[in-house]
């Protein structure tokens, strides 16, 4: 079953991410992939993820489906202008790429290449709208196309947005644009995304809860202080300063994590950055 | 100078429905020279909201509207003509726009497109207000421009990069621009503005068209 029809049938849907390395070597990110065959039932691929160059996001999705694993397409607006854009949708589509999650991308200057020019010509809710508008069978302007693509659009979310209201208010308007899923920014407080789930209860559309494995305490303070909306309480870093196996630890509070968040939502994404090994056990653990 | 161009009668009309005092303000510098907001394009802006049905509070043109502490002093004068409007329509650069809506606890309305600064920031100087796209949206903005308030130019509202001390991602020294335009709107009253759906900008809209180079003040500095 592929991701739309896994939502559709009301399964708790899992899915994870791959980030395409900065060079031609593919082949531990593509063992990274296998690791989750038969575990997921998709796989972001991140779109030069921190503003970082590297290989790009549409060519390891297509080699994920020569593969037969399902790849979400993540395509953000800083890189390309509404041109590149549609038409990296169209070579998506003819490439048999389904799923796309619509993002405005980090600022250019966090990357490795600050003296870069940022494009955002347009940002995650207007790219919403051209993909609904290629599948209408015209591009942004109306001009025919000679063949539609069909894509299954999704959109993020950050449950920790401060303020919460302008977050939900930006949601509304990706739904209306065309979302029909969303991810979520990494959650570690059970409360807060509670709150969230209650307030968006009423659109009605799947959301997949943020999971990111602790590594360390200093990692979950580094969070704390440095990412926008991610908020780890301060019980869980103890437990990480006092672990004696800390990916033992790590795999613990993520799988109790996933377990508290399961009647919440309608699945969960997990983001190994580079723990990618240790989704089996964490979803063993999850007894997913 | 600033050139700018008035927004369409239609456009105007749109931004004001469901209000029905207006006060009008129009600007004597380049507002004047572009023959967008001087005295005579208020005056004739006047007769035409009359004629719509509107009610004009009080008008006034200051030189220049782009200078904030100038406005606010101008306005103190006309303290019962703005305080009786619903809103206010400026008749000026987008720059002139922001320091109408910093002074005051009404909406501002913009009543042109700035098209190019030519060079000129403005007289609120400190940091740069205006990014002369010709199709301005401070109208839905609570006078607060998106396109240089916020690090990527969002149109659509704050992206997930908003610290918890409500500054960007990208220069923890600046305010999110987002959170100001919805702390702003919610003041207001006007959170229901920001649902709008913002389509991407035509940037072909930023090229001064062939009538706004023959100003005077244009000619002037071509050495003309």
């Amino acid at each position: 079953m592929g991701l739309q029809e896994s939502l559709a049938a009301g399964k708790f849907v899992i899915t994870s991410e791959i980030g395409p390395p900065k060079g031609t070597h593919i082949q531990e990110m593509l063992a990274d992939a296998e690791l989750l065959r038969g575990r997921v039932e998709a796989i972001n691929v991140t779109d030069l993820q921190s503003s970082v160059m590297r290989l790009g996001s549409l060519a390891v999705c297509h080699l994920l489906r020569e593969k037969g694993l399902d790849p979400i397409f993540q395509v953000t607006c800083r890189d390309r202008n509404r041109l590149a854009l549609q038409a990296d949708l169209l070579s998506a589509s003819v490439l048999g790429i389904k799923n796309v999650l619509a993002l405005t991308g980090d600022y250019a200057s966090l990357g490795d290449h600050p003296q870069a020019k940022p494009v955002f010509d347009l940002d995650s809710v207007s790219l919403l709208g051209v993909i609904k508008k290629l599948e209408s069978g015209t591009d942004m302007v109306g001009n025919a196309l000679q063949g539609a693509p069909k894509f299954f659009s999704g959109a993020v979310v950050n449950p920790g947005g401060n303020p919460l209201e302008a977050q939900i208010l930006k949601m509304e308007k990706k739904i209306q644009a065309g979302a029909t899923f969303f991810q979520t920014q990494a959650v570690y407080d059970v409360g807060t995304f509670e709150t969230f789930m209650k307030k968006v209860a009423r659109f009605k559309i799947p959301v997949l809860a943020g999971i990111i494995l602790l590594k360390s305490a200093g990692m979950a303070r580094f969070m704390n202080k440095n990412v926008a909306g991610v908020f780890v309480p301060e019980p869980l870093i103890q437990k990480m300063a006092k672990a004696e196996d800390r990916v033992k630890t790590s795999i613990e509070i993520g799988a109790e994590l996933i377990r508290s968040l399961k009647g919440m939502c309608q699945g969960v994404h997990i983001m190994p950055i580079g723990w990618e090994s240790k989704v089996p056990a964490l979803l063993d653990a999850a007894k997913l | 100078m600033i050139l700018s161009q008035q927004k369409s009668m239609e456009e105007i009309l749109r931004s004001l429905e469901g209000e029905t005092k207006i006060f009008l303000l129009g600007c004597g510098g380049c507002a004047e020279s572009s023959g967008t907001g001087g005295k005579m394009q208020v005056l004739e802006m006047k007769g035409k909201l009359e004629q719509a049905g509107k009610k004009i509070t009080g008008h006034t043109v200051v030189d220049f509207l782009c200078q904030k502490a100038l406005v606010q002093s101008r306005l103190r004068g006309k303290v019962n003509e703005v305080k009786e409007a619903d809103s206010l329509l400026v008749m000026t650069c987008g720059v002139g726009v922001q320091a109408v809506a910093a002074v005051s606890e009404k909406i501002t309305h913009p009543g042109c497109n700035t098209i190019s600064l030519g060079g000129m920031r403005g007289e609120w100087q400190g940091s740069e207000r205006c990014q002369e796209c010709g199709d301005c949206v401070l109208d839905f903005t609570g006078g607060i421009c998106p396109l240089t308030a916020c690090s990527k130019s969002l149109l659509n509202g704050a992206c997930g990069g908003t610290t918890k001390e409500g500054k960007c991602e990208v220069d923890q020294e600046m305010e999110c621009g987002w959170k100001l335009i919805y702390e702003r709107m919610e003041k207001l009253g006007k959170l229901d503005k920001l649902r709008r759906v913002y389509e991407p900008k035509d940037h072909s809209k930023m090229m001064p068209p062939k009538g706004l180079r023959l100003s005077d003040r244009w000619a002037l500095e071509q050495g003309k």
